[in-house]
């Protein structure tokens, strides 16, 4: 049900339907008949089709992720038709001459074929490329979004959920992809891969021997990979992509705070026909910026690496950025982690990078849960929090992130150091600094920077804006006018969600939990230097001292 | 205004009592909210001009997207791929993306100009109920499942249930065994523990295959070496993967040569696995003045002068030296295989 804000648009709506129908609304007639009395559509179009969406630029970043996604179908579909996933050997007879006559996999043939032999194929290797990448950036932010909106509060934990699978999918596709064309940088990552998964304790040895076929690189993997990346991942990606479509469906998207919008409702435009036209034309948007982007910037210019091969390497190596957190992880270890456990060799120097980036990964899956659990909050949450609002949230997020951002860089430590002309060592040394103290500096800095935006928006809700007008009083005294906010924009710097720690006490059976003691104290962590949005009464209090200084 | 209990009052009053609220707090004394905003009509709403203007706008975005789809196919068939002539590529793609890019931008720019400057703007709004099913509805969906299990008797029949379960687990099983033949039946412990250097095989440079005579390595130079006949084998990649040297020559005195180690090299020069320990890259950076070799991938740092011991980065051992000596004619060649697995390490490494 849909309710119109305006006087206006509630008016009857025009006799139109008076009107002789016309021959296209006739054929449209029939159609809509035809096609509804063998599938009842019409209870899906009444139920969906004014469903409304709210507006917020911030709300487009899923709809990025998804749209590339789509380009990427797109664009994929059409280089399967060319690409041959196959290690056999051939000697490339292609049109790119500094390559005739080499030895390489009908892989990287087929590649450097779609690129110079087939018209557009190179562009569509390209806007399949910079879509990949345009999906996962935008995934990210996604997430960021969601994450520091608390837009995973109740009822969304699920969703949160089946995004982070969807990411994880986007990162698997995304390193499967970029190793198809068995170029040697590609090359070089699988064997970073193989390096790491013999590098798993008991069984990592097999594992790899499996994965490649027998010893690496093996005639096997290209051909695996393409199965996983063309037709397993995506299957699995597109179901999750429908569950968590129809999630958002059902729980209804969230809406940042204003005059009008409550928990109870949304606000905002309806799919038919705002939503619909704003939505598809984004899309539309998307697209093209994909394909100047690939017209116009060369990426993976698989040509230049020629094929792999186990001997040779260019310096500045490095993986598509998405996996650098990974790859950085590898190189922040410092010398001689390895030890001997018996006879056994245990691999410290893979085995900690592997933990850390999964224990990441499962604080990002998992991080809706405990703060449900230390809010104890059972109501649903669709309002979004502007992340100053939530400032241990957010400063939790903000550590995450340079935890993440650290890693990031690590991945580039050599090219920091030739750019900055530095050395390695004093990059590395950095780097492994700042991974552990920077998560607690950002951390910090973030609660007090939401904390002083905090008290700005109570002291600006208070006593008004600085109008900039200087008034010089009777007695001779200068003063800056302070101008009120109007009700409406008030509105927006004091409805947030307050939260208090939980007071500790002892449960009916008259006993305090270690549980319950632990909860207090994260409730503590949380909420002890809570800014409480202002209140009724301080508002009318203010009011009556304007009201006396002005009379 | 038609929102009437939507739009006004404070949203802690729509709680269900019932729901626990844990560390939020529920106060009377928030200030309300003020209600939506009086709308702002549009200047296209306002002036006819303005809408006739707007609307010619978006006609003319979508006509631009025809022309630059017909740009297109135009650039598809005129600016054909010559065949040895990689700028026509650089043209093809060029002008080919332009052309669907406008195609594109003309339908995405014109549909959301409509939506903004000639569509109905107004918010609507719509209310949300709570996302758990109605008690009725629960109570419908818990009669299914009660007379799922009254019908079936799953719960009752212990000896079907437990079986089923003793089958849904065992089922799966063969699904993991048939993945063995992902790799041939040999055991890669084996095949990881031995390359094809043997006593007498010459090295070779890499990638030509020409065997290398000691007195071609001159001091200070550094050679990529394969084994000889590395080339002419089927799995030259697989072999190629274990048995990449590098080779160099030093000073004999800066060398530090530890016991059973000293005829390891011929008159300073040595040879050592290219393959990373770390993870296998190639280590293929040799930095002349200090004799350090490093690995690109992850910056692991090898001092040559010390039997390629690490001295900084993730790798943990140092490189395996392959021991050589020179045969009748003056070529360099292999007294053995390595002495230790090369690459990165395994489990089973030392087993």
């Amino acid at each position: 049900m849909t309710v119109d804000t305006t006087a206006a648009a509630a008016a009857p709506a025009t006799g139109e339907s008076d009107l002789p129908p016309t021959t296209g609304t006739r054929v449209t007639n029939w159609a809509a008949n035809y096609i509804d009395e063998r599938t009842s559509i019409s209870g899906l179009v009444k139920e969906l089709g004014r469903k409304i969406f709210p507006d917020h630029w911030s709300f487009m970043l899923g709809e990025v992720a998804l749209y590339s996604f789509v380009v990427i179908l797109l664009s994929g579909t059409f280089l399967t038709f060319f690409f041959q996933p196959s290690m056999a050997v051939v000697t490339y007879n292609g049109s790119y001459a500094p390559l005739k006559g080499i030895q390489m996999s009908t892989a990287l043939s087929s590649t450097l074929n779609i690129s110079f032999d087939v018209r557009g194929g190179l562009l569509l290797r390209q806007v399949h490329h910079w879509a990949a990448l345009l999906f996962i950036a935008a995934i990210g932010l996604h997430m960021l979004r969601i994450y520091f909106t608390g837009a995973f509060r109740k009822p969304r934990e699920i969703n949160w959920i089946i995004g982070f699978v969807l990411f994880i999918l986007a990162l698997a596709e995304g390193f499967t992809g970029y190793s198809l064309p068995d170029d040697l940088l590609s090359g070089n990552g699988l064997r970073i891969i193989n390096g790491m998964v013999e590098g798993i304790p008991v069984v990592g040895t097999w594992i790899d021997y499996l994965l490649f076929g027998g010893e690496f690189p093996g005639t096997a993997i290209i051909g695996r990979f393409y199965s996983l990346h063309i037709l397993l991942l995506p299957a699995i990606l597109v179901a999750a992509l429908g569950a968590h479509m129809v999630l958002l469906i059902v729980n209804k998207h969230t809406q940042f705070a204003g005059p009008g919008r409550t928990e109870g409702n949304v606000v905002g435009s309806p799919i038919m026909p705002v939503f619909a036209a704003k939505a598809g034309g984004f899309f539309f948007i998307i697209f093209g910026v994909i394909m100047l982007t690939a017209s116009f910037v060369t990426i993976n210019p698989v040509w230049l690496y020629g094929p792999y091969d186990p001997s040779p390497i260019s310096a500045g190596t490095q993986p598509d950025w998405y996996i650098g957190f990974a790859d950085g992880a590898l190189r922040l270890v410092p010398p001689h982690w390895e030890f001997m456990l018996g006879p056994y060799t245990v691999s410290m120097n893979i085995i900690i990078p592997i933990l850390v980036l999964l224990v990441l990964l499962a604080l990002v899956a998992a991080y809706p849960f405990f703060e449900a659990w230390v809010t104890g909050d059972k109501r649903e949450h669709h309002i979004a929090d502007r992340p100053r609002n939530a400032p241990t949230r957010t400063a939790i997020g903000a550590a995450g992130v340079t935890f993440y951002g650290v890693l990031w860089a690590a991945a580039s430590s050599d090219l920091i150091a030739t750019h900055f002309m530095l050395t390695v060592e004093s990059v590395i040394h950095v780097l492994q600094a700042l991974l552990i103290v920077g998560p607690f500096i950002s951390y910090h800095v973030a609660k007090r920077i939401c904390i002083a935006l905090q008290k700005k928006d109570r002291e600006v809700a208070l006593h008004g804006f600085e109008s900039g007008r200087i008034v010089r009083l009777p007695g001779g005294e200068y003063v800056e006018v302070h101008e009120q906010l109007s009700d409406y924009e008030r509105w927006k710097l004091v409805s947030f969600d307050d939260n208090a720690p939980i007071m500790l006490r002892p449960n009916k059976d008259g006993k305090i939990t270690a549980g319950a003691r632990l909860r207090a104290r994260a409730s503590n962590w949380f909420f002890e230097d809570r800014i409480a949005p202002v209140s009724l009464t301080e508002i009318e209090q203010q009011h009556h001292e304007h009201a006396a200084v002005e009379s | 205004m038609a929102d009437q209990g939507t739009g006004s009052g404070t949203d802690v009053e729509k709680y269900d009592a019932a729901v626990p609220t844990g560390t939020g707090i529920v106060t009377s004394d928030r200030i309300e909210n003020p209600g939506f905003e009086p709308v702002r009509l549009r200047v296209s709403e306002l002036d006819p001009k303005k809408d006739k203007a707007n609307e010619r706008r978006v006609a003319l975005m979508f006509g631009l997207s025809m022309i630059g789809s017909a740009g297109a196919i135009a650039a598809y068939i005129i600016f054909p791929i010559v065949p040895g002539d990689p700028g026509s590529v650089r043209t093809n793609t060029f002008l080919l993306g332009l052309g669907l890019a406008l195609g594109l931008f003309g339908i995405g720019f014109g549909a959301v100009h409509w939506a903004k400057s000639l569509m109905d703007g107004h918010d609507l709004v719509e209310f949300r109920h709570g996302t758990r099913g109605s008690d009725a509805t629960r109570a419908k969906a818990a009669e299914v499942f009660h007379l799922g299990n009254k019908e079936s008797g799953i719960g009752r029949r212990h000896l079907i249930r437990n079986t089923l379960i003793g089958a849904l687990v065992f089922f799966p099983l063969p699904g993991i065994v048939v993945f063995r033949d992902l790799a041939p039946a040999a055991d890669p412990n084996q095949l990881l523990k031995f390359t094809m250097w043997k006593k007498g095989t010459r090295l070779t440079k890499d990638p030509s295959g020409v065997p290398i005579k000691a007195s071609d390595v001159t001091l200070g130079s550094v050679f990529h070496v394969i084994p000889d006949g590395l080339n002419d084998l089927p799995d030259k990649l697989e072999q190629k993967a274990k048995a990449a040297v590098l080779l160099m020559r030093l000073k004999p005195e800066d060398l530090h040569v530890s016991k059973g180690r000293e005829s390891w090299n011929y008159q300073g020069i040595i040879a050592y696995s290219k393959i990373c320990t770390h993870v296998g890259c190639p280590v293929a950076l040799y930095e002349q003045q200090t004799h350090h070799l490093l690995c690109p991938c992850h910056q692991s740092t090898f001092d040559i002068t010390h039997e390629a011991e690490v001295i900084f980065g993730p790798a943990n051992r140092p490189l395996p030296q392959l021991p050589i000596t020179i045969d009748s004619e003056g070529y360099l060649v292999a007294q053995s295989d390595f002495h230790e697995p090369v690459g990165p390490s395994f489990w089973e490494r030392k087993h």
